[in-house]
């Protein structure tokens, strides 16, 4: 069997290259397992050296991130009663008590409405577009879709003054509209070369027989090529929402209450009470769920994407 | 079902001429080829009809109304596609439905049901209904295709090289049930070819058409005995006609070039001679190939012929036709 072959690998090739890829795997992972791991520590232990692989787990970081505490004062002791929850009581045995709720939830809440609506507009206008591109004859079509590709190839911090100087003269400042706005003018030119190129490979004879049997143009869109570019969709949806998600410049520069997402909040908590690492990680964890969430509901038609056109011909 | 027919069309894409003042009428109930190599308008004619493309000139008449502005939804024409025929996202049973349950036939449920229990049986699908479009083999989809027209009955059914990505024994299975399911439905048929098989066993009538032009329209009998020129005479027939100087044989009438000789046309055993270069035997038939004063010609003789490559035999026309410089045939008297 020469090494060019290319048989069915032997059972030993495929549990070589299990372990490489399992090795990479846990490579990979280790810090996110760190992160994930961390958020479940005590403080001290957080902060132990040499590091604790092995540690009695605690859902401080959790209720510390979830509440805002403060110190319980002497002449306070005598009207507290029992502590009524599993999360009061953690709390007391710092001498600690809650005095409310703390805003990560909001934020939170903030990061999927701007990071989910901003994906949705981009992908929404940015399969019209493309579909709109790769079908019909559009005047100075290479030089608009040059347009849109060029309005990438500037950081978007460079213009970070001017859109927030329009933004505050708008009114659109700290606001959830302002920053979908943002993202989806960001992410649109993504969208639309990504989907012209998925829409691009769907030959236009399907919707030619559609229109022949019946349907308008718009029908043969919805029931003819959307199926066809759920793949596509499905990836460009992933990259716009990564992208969203994770965007922090923008969101501290133009954000600061109301629409604040949980980027820029996050830090905030290592200042509430001296070094809190925990609550940090148990934070970041939680953001890292819906991204991994959304991912994995995607997974199918993300796979297809990857060999998309290498098995349809 | 309904007479279609095409008066003085035009169209030109850019710089390319693809029709030019193509006149046809398609009987109904008529089997019409469209002959021709690629480029020369077929599927361009096809597409004109369907509303897919809108011609620069000329008039489209279906059931004697003018299409012109009609949507190809609004002309209720039914087509097969070369590729790409089926929706590659749906079953079989969705996809034969999926022209019923379209906007303009609204067909009810139990309705569909039965269309395609029936389509499915004459095309024998009935077991591959449930399976996706992706999962069949090719001759499957384009049973499946040809099935997606014959649910409806359109005016016309337009079907451009629907056999032409099937191995030879399917499409000759396809070939005799689409004529059969044809003539049992009265259905009037506009079907674009480059295989001559196809034209001659399943057409009432046949066109030729050369660069955008229509150059012959009739019965394939027609065609084949009096074409009205060489293009017209070598589309049809197989081996092709032989077209030599007509100043090989004796007997040539004025202004003629060229004489055209289909291989049944030509006698052995007398007149001039010509070397036998290749004999060819193709079970049914054997083929003669031969060369004569700088020519070469094919005609066929007995099957077990005792010719062999380097003998040389005499052949003389029979019934042949003539054609001048330009390639167009001389009427004969």
């Amino acid at each position: 069997m020469s090494i060019f072959s290319i048989t069915e690998p032997s059972g030993r090739q495929k549990w070589i290259a299990g372990i490489l890829v399992a090795a990479y795997a846990v490579i990979t992972l280790i810090p996110l397992l760190w992160i994930i791991a961390t958020g479940f520590k005590s403080p001290s232990d957080a902060i132990a050296y040499p590091p604790k692989v092995m540690f009695d787990p605690s859902l401080e970081g959790y209720v510390n991130l979830f509440t805002t505490q403060t110190r319980i004062t002497p002449d306070m002791e005598a009207t507290l009663g029992e502590p009524d929850t599993w999360y009061e009581r953690l709390v007391r045995e710092k001498g600690m008590v809650i005095a409310g709720p703390s805003r990560y939830g909001e934020r939170f809440l903030n990061s999927v409405i701007i990071g989910f609506g901003s994906t949705f507009l981009s992908v929404f206008l940015g399969t019209l577009a493309a579909y709109a591109f790769s079908r019909f004859k559009v005047p100075l079509k290479d030089d608009l879709m040059f347009f849109i590709l060029s309005t990438r190839m500037m950081p978007p911090i460079a213009v970070a003054i001017p859109i927030f100087l329009m933004y505050r003269t708008l009114g659109l400042s700290d606001t959830h509209l302002g920053m979908i706005l943002l993202y989806t003018a960001v992410n649109l030119s993504l969208a639309v070369w990504l989907l012209k190129g998925f829409i691009d490979e769907i030959p236009r004879e399907y919707e030619e027989a559609a229109l022949i049997d019946g349907y308008t143009r718009f029908q043969a869109f919805i029931k003819v090529v959307l199926p066809q570019a759920a793949t596509g969709i499905a990836s460009t949806a992933i990259f716009c929402l990564i992208f969203a998600w994770n965007e922090y410049a923008f969101a501290v520069l133009l954000t600061s209450g109301e629409a604040q997402t949980a980027p820029p909040f996050i830090p905030t908590i290592i200042g509430v009470g001296g070094q809190d690492w925990p609550a940090v990680a148990a934070g970041a964890t939680l953001f890292l769920l819906p991204v991994v969430i959304f991912t994995i509901l995607l997974r199918k038609h993300l796979l297809r994407g990857i060999t998309f056109g290498a098995v349809r011909k | 079902m309904a007479e279609v027919s095409l008066h003085d069309i035009s169209k030109s894409f850019g710089a390319q001429v693809a029709l030019k003042n193509v006149s046809i009428t398609i009987p109904d109930g008529a089997f019409v080829v469209l002959l021709g190599p690629t480029g020369a308008g077929k599927t361009t004619t096809l597409r004109l009809i369907s509303g897919l493309e809108t011609p620069d000139s000329g008039q489209i008449r279906i059931g004697g109304q003018d299409v012109a502005g009609l949507t190809p939804a609004q002309r209720n024409v039914a087509m097969v596609f070369q590729q790409y025929s089926l929706y590659p996202h749906l079953t079989v049973r969705e996809n034969l439905a999926f022209p019923l349950k379209s906007p303009l036939l609204r067909t009810p449920p139990d309705e569909i049901a039965r269309k395609i229990g029936e389509v499915a049986e004459i095309l024998q699908i009935s077991d591959k209904l449930d399976n996706r479009a992706t999962e069949l083999s090719g001759g499957e989809m384009q049973r499946v295709s040809i099935g997606r027209a014959l649910v409806r009955n359109p005016q016309i059914h337009l079907m451009d090289e629907p056999l032409s990505s099937l191995d030879a024994k399917l499409r000759s299975d396809l070939r005799i049930e689409l004529k059969r399911i044809q003539a049992s439905l009265g259905a009037t048929l506009l079907y674009v070819t480059h295989d001559q098989t196809e034209a001659m066993t399943m057409a009432t009538h046949v066109g030729v058409l050369d660069r955008g032009r229509l150059v012959q329209f009739g019965t394939p009998r027609e065609i084949y005995e009096a074409p009205v020129s060489i293009y017209a005479a070598s589309r049809l027939g197989s081996p092709r006609i032989n077209i030599l100087p007509a100043s090989l044989f004796p007997g040539a009438p004025a202004g003629a070039a060229s004489i055209g000789l289909r291989p049944e046309h030509i006698h052995l055993g007398e007149g001039q001679p010509a070397r036998v270069v290749r004999v060819e035997h193709l079970g049914d038939q054997t083929r003669l190939h031969l060369r004569m004063a700088g020519s070469d010609l094919v005609t066929l003789t007995e099957t077990h012929t005792a010719l062999g490559k380097g003998d040389t035999i005499a052949i003389a026309p029979r019934n042949p036709l003539y054609f001048n410089a330009d390639g167009n045939r001389l009427k004969q008297e």
